[in-house]
């Protein structure tokens, strides 16, 4: 182990082994993965974003909600091996989808939010939970709003606060006593705000694919 | 191997690769003197805004009101911006340095080129701070410790390209008749950072790959930069200055060997059984579980030949400072890897997975394992390259003893905390409300931050003493040998 040469080589045959074993191998079964058309309906599957709610995806990216928020339900327990009273059966239960999300699911998006941690709830179908605009701009507003001993962080610059003049607007926030804007003020959605909210609602896994084992339904 | 059976520095070596006369360590240490102190300084700063950081990152989590009304600062900018700090700004620059040095004595010459260094300095500083600027107003990415904007990662690359060409240079011009673990290590490690760093923002951020294929990338990434990045240099700094503080030889150079090698092998396979339970085939997974299994194997052997030397020698702890980090982080080495096979297992992820006990096991690794390393290795390097002493033994304990239980404090809030919040988050029958799971975790996040306020301490205490020591007078050349001792002969038997 005197050589510079030899050393050299054996460190650059274990990068390329795990690169290879681990990236390359990845990339050619899962880079080329399609959508699924539906033969009947001739539907594409998942359904492309519109593009308003592409815009929101962009701002999702650039708050960073990812450091508090996965997108993706896990695996079900497989209740013959594993018996303990938890298991990946809790993303299930807790209602934050019907099925597993899959490779599949993945392929429109440029950028893949899959995210490491859950200080919050998963978000892969917040769009079927909380399916109301309003809901999900108090919720930006003042997550405090909605659901009391949140944590949270409050959104409220993505929100302009302005003088009511002769018209209130049909745009501002609906919000409860204690929240909203002092009298005579109306709080109102940035472009950004929108497009953030178009994009939680667009938050669904309501299509089926091929791959998904019916008995996860 | 025959020919390793030296000890590193001893001044048996007859003139290495190029023939010449090997350099003296007094004069490799002075020729040093510039590069340490750049990386040092700036490594030492980073680290203090660093945890100021995650001082907010930490108070936001359970008063999520704290700075929150500026865009700026919200969570999900401040996290990341932390995390790039630390690992780009501190982590890093500190690396550099103690690598720098370590491959200069042991290649017993003194600095060549040292121009290169400086430009890669001001590129790689430069490119952090771009980095962060970028985070803080939003140009981030979502991929874990990848998240400075494509912008900033050329500065860094240009830097790192100077860093490692400058680094083979001094090894193959070394006037040493042998090559040390230490510098393996360290070869690899700067091999391993452009290789993962280029295809990381290549297949992430420049040309991002299709769909959960840039989760493999991203979890190969972000794992490799601790396993084959920070790791390797931690471990140069454990093999050179547990042995050569000790005044033994390393115990065994043929396990070294076989440790490094498999080590190399095992450890970038381990990492993707992050993605446990995930939408991804199962055979990545069940490549991370492995890998990590596996890895136990090179660490036994380097638990090994690191804590069989320290028997019968704990007393040293007590006087030598770099034997107390150092060995603080190798033990914690030891016990991070055996963490990372135990959190593998199935049957476990299912708890922890995305829970804080993860940030607990990762600050395990990048804190008490590869920070501390560090701070061990600038106390040993700084004196000798400035030639002055510490101006003061009861800062170092000080820092000592903060960062030690306040690292010990956050891991153990973070694994309680975590574990209990896994398990009720996979338990909605008894806990339907997340909200209720959310509010079971503040007395264990208001733990952390107040190991976060240790850790500060510690950190202000080590910056106030750094820059001290570089206003100090500079010793005479007669009391340096008394002060700084190097072990001069030490024969190993040859395995
Ligand atoms: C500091 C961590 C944190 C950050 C950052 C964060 N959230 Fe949350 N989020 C939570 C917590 C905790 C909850 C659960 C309590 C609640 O509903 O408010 C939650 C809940 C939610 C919910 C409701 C989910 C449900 O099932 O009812 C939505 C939608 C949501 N967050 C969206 C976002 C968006 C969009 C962002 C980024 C702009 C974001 N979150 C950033 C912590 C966070």
């Amino acid at each position: 182990m005197n050589k510079l040469s030899v050393i050299i080589t054996g460190i650059l045959v274990t990068i390329a082994f795990s690169w290879a074993g681990l990236v390359l191998t990845s990339h050619v079964q899962l880079g080329a993965l399609e959508h699924h058309v539906d033969e009947l309906s001739g539907d594409s599957f998942p359904p492309p974003r519109a593009g308003i709610a592409r815009r929101g995806k962009k701002t999702y990216q650039e708050l960073g909600c990812v450091a508090c928020h996965t997108q993706q339900v896990r695996r079900p327990r497989d209740e013959e091996t594993w018996r303990l009273p938890y298991g990946y059966a809790g993303d299930i239960e807790r209602g934050w989808g019907e099925r597993q999300s899959v490779a599949r699911d993945y392929i429109r998006d440029e950028v893949v939010l899959l995210g490491t941690r859950r200080v919050g709830p998963d978000l892969m179908t917040v769009g079927g939970r909380e399916d109301t605009r309003e809901w999900h701009h108090r919720h930006l507003y003042d997550p405090r709003i909605n659901t009391p001993g949140s944590t949270m962080p409050s959104y409220s610059f993505l929100y302009k606060t302005r003088a009511v003049d002769d018209d209130p607007s049909p745009r501002a926030l609906d919000l409860p006593e204690g929240f909203g804007a002092p009298a005579g003020y109306e709080v109102l959605p940035t472009p950004r705000a929108d497009a953030l909210v178009q994009y939680l609602l667009s938050l669904r896994m309501d299509y089926e694919l091929p791959e998904v084992p019916a008995e996860n339904e | 191997m025959s020919d390793s059976s030296s000890h590193p520095d001893s001044s048996t070596n007859r003139g290495g690769a190029t023939g010449l006369q090997p350099f003296g360590l007094r004069a490799i240490d002075t020729s040093m003197r510039v590069p340490a102190v750049v990386f040092g300084a700036m490594s030492v700063l980073w680290l203090f805004v660093a945890t100021l950081f995650a001082l907010i990152t930490s108070f936001k989590l359970h008063t999520p009101g704290f700075l929150g009304q500026w865009e700026l600062l919200t969570f999900g900018r401040v996290q990341p911006a932390y995390m790039t700090m630390f690992l780009y700004g501190w982590a890093t620059n500190a690396g550099f340095g103690v690598a720098f040095w370590i491959m200069a004595r042991l290649s017993r010459n003194t600095l060549q080129a040292g121009v290169t260094l400086y430009t890669a300095a001001a590129f790689w500083n430069v490119g952090v701070l771009v980095a962060i600027f970028g985070i803080l107003i939003g140009h981030l990415n979502p991929h874990k410790w990848l998240e400075m904007p494509g912008y900033a990662a050329p500065l860094l690359f240009v830097a790192f390209a100077l860093i490692a060409v400058w680094a083979v240079l001094t090894f193959r011009f070394r006037r040493s008749d042998y090559s040390y673990v230490s510098q393996w290590y360290l070869l690899a490690a700067l091999f391993w950072f452009p290789a993962i760093f280029g295809i990381a923002c290549l297949m992430l951020v420049y040309a991002p790959a299709r769909g959960v294929v840039q989760s493999v990338v991203g979890m190969w990434y972000a794992h490799n930069l601790y396993a084959l990045w920070l790791t390797p240099i931690g471990l140069a700094a454990a093999y050179y200055f547990i042995p050569k503080i000790l005044g033994k030889p390393v115990h065994s150079y043929y396990f070294a060997a076989i440790a490094f090698w498999t080590y190399l092998v095992f450890a970038s396979w381990a990492g993707t059984q992050h993605l446990a339970g995930g939408p991804v085939p199962a055979w990545i997974i069940s490549s991370g579980i492995v890998g990590s299994l596996l890895t136990l194997f090179p660490v036994v052997i380097i638990g090994i030949n690191h804590h069989v030397s320290m028997a019968g020698n704990f007393g040293k702890l007590r006087t030598s400072p770099t034997l107390r980090f150092v060995y603080f982080g190798a033990v914690a080495f030891t016990s991070v890897s055996i963490l990372t096979a135990f959190t593998a297992f199935r049957s476990v992820r299912e708890v922890v997975q995305f829970t804080y006990f993860m940030d607990g096991q990762m600050q395990w690794g990048i804190y008490a394992w590869f920070t501390m390393a560090m701070f061990g290795a600038l106390y040993y390097i700084m004196p000798r390259v400035l030639n002055r002493e510490w101006p003061s033994a009861m800062l170092i304990r000080l820092h000592f003893w903060t960062c030690a239980s306040g690292i010990v404090l956050y891991v153990l809030a973070m694994c309680i905390g975590g574990w209990i919040q896994g398990i009720q988050i996979n338990n909605p029958g008894a806990y339907p409300d997340f909200v209720d799971v959310v509010g079971n975790t503040m007395p264990w996040l208001v733990a952390g931050s107040l190991a976060g306020i240790l850790l500060l301490l510690g950190h202000a205490a080590f910056a106030i003493h750094f820059f001290w020591i570089l206003l100090r007078p500079e010793i005479p050349d007669e009391s340096r040998s008394k002060l700084f001792k190097e072990p001069k002969h030490m024969k190993v038997a040859v395995k």
